[in-house]
């Protein structure tokens, strides 16, 4: 189940983040990802699959707007 | 963002009404499947256009022979972990839940991490590996910690590459699943000759990919186009396909409706044999392997995984099957065609 669920890192302690989604705060595997604290991350069953580019979060919106 | 929305969706309709002829979109991801029908996009389709659901979602995919070697292996004693979705599939003997009440230990955990936390206490668990790409890093972490696995793991393009050759599957363009694409990057899809966008999960994400696909066919064009590329990276997650390279091995695989397909499927590497639940009850699996009696059905969710069936077509769709007793896996996962489709559309009419 891809639920699509981005949340910000707080802190990190070896392989496992803590990690803000809006407000829940939830301990993370961040081994497959190369992160650092205040990234945004993708969350997959648990782990980080990937960092999010948040400059390409602008880019739906320019596609949207052409 | 409604007018936006409108303007993809007049945008649909135009390029639609220019091409002029019949047209199946396939949605690749069981998360796509359940995008369109919970924003009701195929209702807001132009006539000539048909979406279908393809072979991706996870749990659907995976054979009934590996759910009866799991069901034995709990019957036998041995404690198992399992993620959710998979407890209810029937096997040709039973579910693992229906084993679970039987006494057998079968845990259902949300999260690989749960499973190599109980099996600290039970180090003889084992978890039921299976899925796509998005969820082997995580399985291949897991074995490095210890953890015993059955691995029923799958390997996506394979199966793009199996519907393509069956030339009774007529798809004219792929909406290529997002996180698996997270993990195997872009470029892999380039030898299907067949339109694709990678798409993310929102309902504006797939009509964006709708309307992209519609455009490269306008412009008798074959060609992958990135549509997430806020999360997918062109060469994907280079870390997590290393750990996935280091623990499993390429092998051939069987698969629900689309039967054995060459180098799809993924075992683990003889370096952690300890942790392959094969190799550890080689004899096991080889007795309950025999002792599989094919139970009758006449559930197509093998064909629904192809798009060859459309969920409401199968007998038992909503009569002997539906989401609180399913008779097959795509009425099981929530990502299945059979229990979106029950879901949003046949239960909201």
């Amino acid at each position: 189940m891809c639920l699509a669920i981005p949340g910000k890192i707080l802190k990190i302690k070896g392989q496992i983040a803590k990690v803000d989604f809006n407000g829940i705060q939830k301990e993370i595997n961040i081994t497959m990802v190369n992160a650092k604290i205040g990234d945004y991350i993708m969350v997959h069953a648990g782990f980080a699959i990937e960092k999010m580019d948040l400059d390409r979060v602008k880019d739906i919106q320019n596609y949207l707007n052409t | 963002m409604k007018t936006e929305i409108k303007k993809l969706l007049k945008s649909i309709q135009i390029k639609a009404q220019k091409i002029g002829r019949p047209l199946r979109l396939m949605e690749l991801c069981g998360t796509h499947s359940q995008t369109i029908a919970q924003n009701g996009i195929k209702s807001l389709m132009p006539d000539n256009i048909r979406l279908v659901s393809g072979p991706g979602c996870p749990v659907c995919v995976t054979a009934q022979k590996d759910i009866d070697i799991m069901v034995g292996l709990a019957l036998a004693g041995i404690p198992v972990a399992v993620y959710g979705d998979a407890v209810q599939v029937p096997g040709n003997l039973m579910s693992l839940e229906e084993a679970g009440r039987k006494g057998a230990e079968v845990y259902i955990v949300y999260d690989i991490t749960e499973a190599v936390k109980i099996a600290q206490k039970k180090p003889q668990l084992v978890f039921f590996g299976l899925g796509f790409e998005t969820t082997t890093g995580m399985t291949a972490w897991a074995i490095k910690q210890g953890l015993m696995v059955y691995s029923a793991h799958k390997l996506f393009p394979p199966a793009m590459k199996a519907l393509l050759a069956n030339k009774k599957i007529k798809v004219d363009g792929f909406i290529d699943p997002g996180h698996v694409s997270v993990i195997i990057g872009v470029d892999v899809y380039c030898q299907f000759p067949i339109p694709q966008v990678v798409a993310g999960f929102e309902g504006k994400d797939v009509l964006i990919a709708i309307e992209k696909l519609l455009t490269q066919i306008l412009n008798k064009e074959r060609k992958v186009e990135n549509a997430y590329q806020r999360l997918v990276k062109k060469e994907g997650n280079l870390k997590a396909q290393k750990l996935i390279q280091e623990v499993f091995k390429v092998a051939d695989a069987d698969w629900r409706g689309l039967g054995k397909i060459k180098k799809s499927g993924l075992k683990i590497r003889s370096k952690y044999q300890q942790q392959d639940a094969e190799v550890v009850h080689k004899k096991l699996i080889q007795k309950i392997k025999k002792e599989i009696k094919i139970k009758p059905s006449a559930c197509q969710c093998g064909l629904v995984l192809q798009g060859l069936v459309e969920a409401k077509q199968c007998p038992l769709f909503g009569r002997s099957c539906t989401p609180d007793n399913p008779q097959g896996a795509c009425m099981v996962s929530v990502e299945g065609s059979c229990n979106v489709e029950f879901r949003y559309v046949q239960n909201n009419k």
